[in-house]
């Protein structure tokens, strides 16, 4: 039995087991048929369960700790890699990995936050949760990447930026804000990819850029619904209601013009299949380079600071 | 050096009209227990007879302090929020914004102004936590927008005062993306050449001190005031250690490297004035 299925995953997990059980007999008794019917019903109740999420159960499924991480995606999706380190500063901050790559035949630039798979490698990785020292590689990157330049790629998957003393020490608010103000005006297309959690500036550190891209079932904010919670609704038990409240999921954001374009899952989330999650993505974001090339050098760059001057409503 | 002169002056001048003992307003310094009269601590720009602790003030008294008497001229005040997410916690936020204007007299949480420093002319935005925190949402983004953009067009420098608790929850990823927009806009100021104050005051954190707070030419901070990303509380709730002393006030962040100077509110026109002569003249 899996430990990581997620409540609303259980009944059709259920199911799952019971024809994979089924299977096994298939050779002597002839049960064919239902099989066929099981396996319909077990497609059914899929979609079903999966078109009618909450917004609270895709910010499950985005924490989901079988989920594809970024360096699962780096090495699905490019070829070549080859990691770089460090801030040239303090040290080299392990929740944040990068460095260079090709999509295919395409050099790239390959920046992302990376989470552990258990208890010693999350350790390793503070839970992806980066520290100045983080978001400085990040940005000497960056700028090795417009040196040379190589479009820029990010993929987003925090739980937010590391709130610790030495981390304050260091200047989180700085390295952050200033890795918001380069990203609004470096000199190479970017790529911004959202693959899992993506809580607040801790996110937007590496999150500027001329195209966001989405997965189906990730969650993007200014805050988790739990720290919302607890301030607006003054108790950690209305996280449901707060997420609600956040419009947090990609179809909320795509309507608000935060993020550019949604990428589809596999069927049960990209938990479900890695390969075909990775793939999906570097099809998009083949595309959208494709696309970003055709406009003038000159001109992508006022589109950037364009877009995100126009974000917002207001009246006056 | 008749420019600071005539204006100490000023400041005297303005402060003793107001005297009046009569008043029976009395104020009781939370630092130190110093009990003062409403007038004598007017007088002193809202900081402590005893200890120096600075009062956490409004725009209305920065803008008095940073401007020559008469000077201050508001622009853009109505640019008011729309809640398109429909946003409810224990109460709407539509309804959150209508009730803080009526009970502050604010539109949102910053406000812009044009006015001299010692005959300088210059454009400062200042916060108000008054107003939902001073939490910076899409009206915050749009003010610094135009504020900078009247800086480009007068040529002026530019002040950003700021006081606040991050970003406005109940605007959500779109209040996140002002840190862009912030960020962005200042970028555009430097190709000018034109100055970028950023005067930080008690409390600055998240979302604002992510963005433009951090990105002076100078940063200066009031003394004592909180500074930092994370809140005090959160870190130590997720670190479950104890905070040294000092941390986040504004001498720890200056020791650590992200502040120019540490001002006392005394001192900030002359100061202000002084670098901007220096970046500008
Ligand atoms: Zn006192």
């Amino acid at each position: 039995m899996n430990r990581n299925v997620l409540e609303f995953e259980r009944p059709i997990m259920e199911l799952e087991q019971k024809i994979e059980e089924m299977r096994k007999y298939a050779d002597s008794l002839d049960i064919s048929n239902e099989i066929n019917k099981l396996e319909k019903k077990v497609n059914e109740l899929r979609s079903s369960v999966y078109k009618n999420l909450t917004r609270w159960q895709i910010v499950q499924i985005a924490r989901h700790p079988e989920r594809p991480y970024s360096l699962d995606y780096i090495y699905l999706m490019t070829n070549n890699f080859i990691e770089m380190h460090g801030d040239r500063n303090f040290k080299d901050d392990k929740a944040v990995v990068g460095g260079f790559a090709y999509l295919d035949e395409k050099p790239v630039m390959i920046i992302g936050q990376q989470k552990g798979r258990d208890t010693k490698s999350n350790i390793y990785r503070n839970f992806g949760m980066m520290n100045p020292d983080g978001y400085r590689k990040a940005l000497r990157l960056m700028k090795l990447a417009e040196k040379f330049n190589r479009p820029v790629i990010t993929l987003i998957d925090t739980p937010g930026a590391n709130p610790g003393i030495d981390a304050e020490e260091r200047g989180q608010a700085e390295a952050i804000a200033r890795n918001i103000q380069e990203m609004t005006r470096l000199k190479v297309p970017i790529i911004v990819c959202i693959i899992g959690e993506g809580a607040s500036g801790g996110a937007f550190g590496i999150g500027v850029g001329d195209k966001v891209l989405m997965l189906e079932y990730c969650w993007y904010s200014v805050i988790s619904p739990e720290s919302c919670s607890s301030i607006l609704f003054r108790s950690w038990e209305y996280k449901e209601q707060a997420a609600e409240a956040l419009k947090l999921t990609a179809p909320d954001l795509i309507e608000h013009k935060i993020i550019d374009r949604i990428i589809e899952e596999p069927e049960g989330g990209a938990h479900r299949n890695h390969k075909e999650a990775a793939a999906s993505l570097k099809q998009a974001i083949l595309e959208e380079l494709k696309s970003l090339e055709k406009i003038d050098p000159d001109k992508f760059l006022d589109l950037r600071i364009k877009k995100y001057g126009s974000m917002g409503y207001w009246e006056g | 050096m008749a420019w600071f002169k005539r204006t100490k002056e000023n400041i005297t001048t303005d402060s003793q009209d107001k005297k009046d003992i009569g008043e029976g307003m009395w104020i009781k310094c939370p630092n130190c227990g110093e009990m003062m009269h409403k007038t004598q601590w007017e007088n002193n720009l809202f900081v402590c007879i005893k200890c120096d602790h600075h009062f956490r003030i409004g725009s209305k008294e920065y803008f008095d302090i940073v401007f020559d008497k008469g000077t201050f001229k508001e622009f853009d005040k109505k640019v008011t929020s729309v809640d398109v997410l429909e946003f409810a916690d224990t109460k709407k936020y539509s309804d959150r914004i209508v009730e803080t204007t009526k009970k502050t007299g604010l539109y949102d949480c910053i406000r812009n102004g044009t006015g001299k420093i010692f005959e300088i002319p210059a454009v400062v935005s200042c916060m108000d936590f008054t107003f939902i925190g001073g939490s910076m949402g899409a009206v915050l983004g749009e003010k610094i927008a135009r504020a900078v953009n009247k800086a480009v067009k007068t040529k002026s420098p530019y002040i950003i005062i700021s006081k606040s608790g991050g970003a406005r929850m109940q605007e959500a990823a779109i209040a996140l993306m002002q840190l862009a927009k912030t960020s962005a806009m200042l970028a555009k100021l430097a190709e000018y050449k034109l100055p970028y104050i950023s005067v930080i005051t008690d409390p600055t954190t998240g979302g604002s001190s992510a963005s433009f707070s951090m990105l002076g030419d100078v940063n200066i901070a009031e003394p004592e005031a909180l500074i930092g990303f994370a809140g005090p509380r959160v870190i130590k709730q997720a670190t479950g250690k104890d905070l040294p002393p000092g941390f986040q006030r504004s001498d720890f962040v200056l020791e650590h490297g992200f502040l120019d100077l540490v001002v006392h509110r005394k001192d900030l026109k002359e100061k202000l004035f002084y670098l901007i002569k220096f970046m500008k003249d």
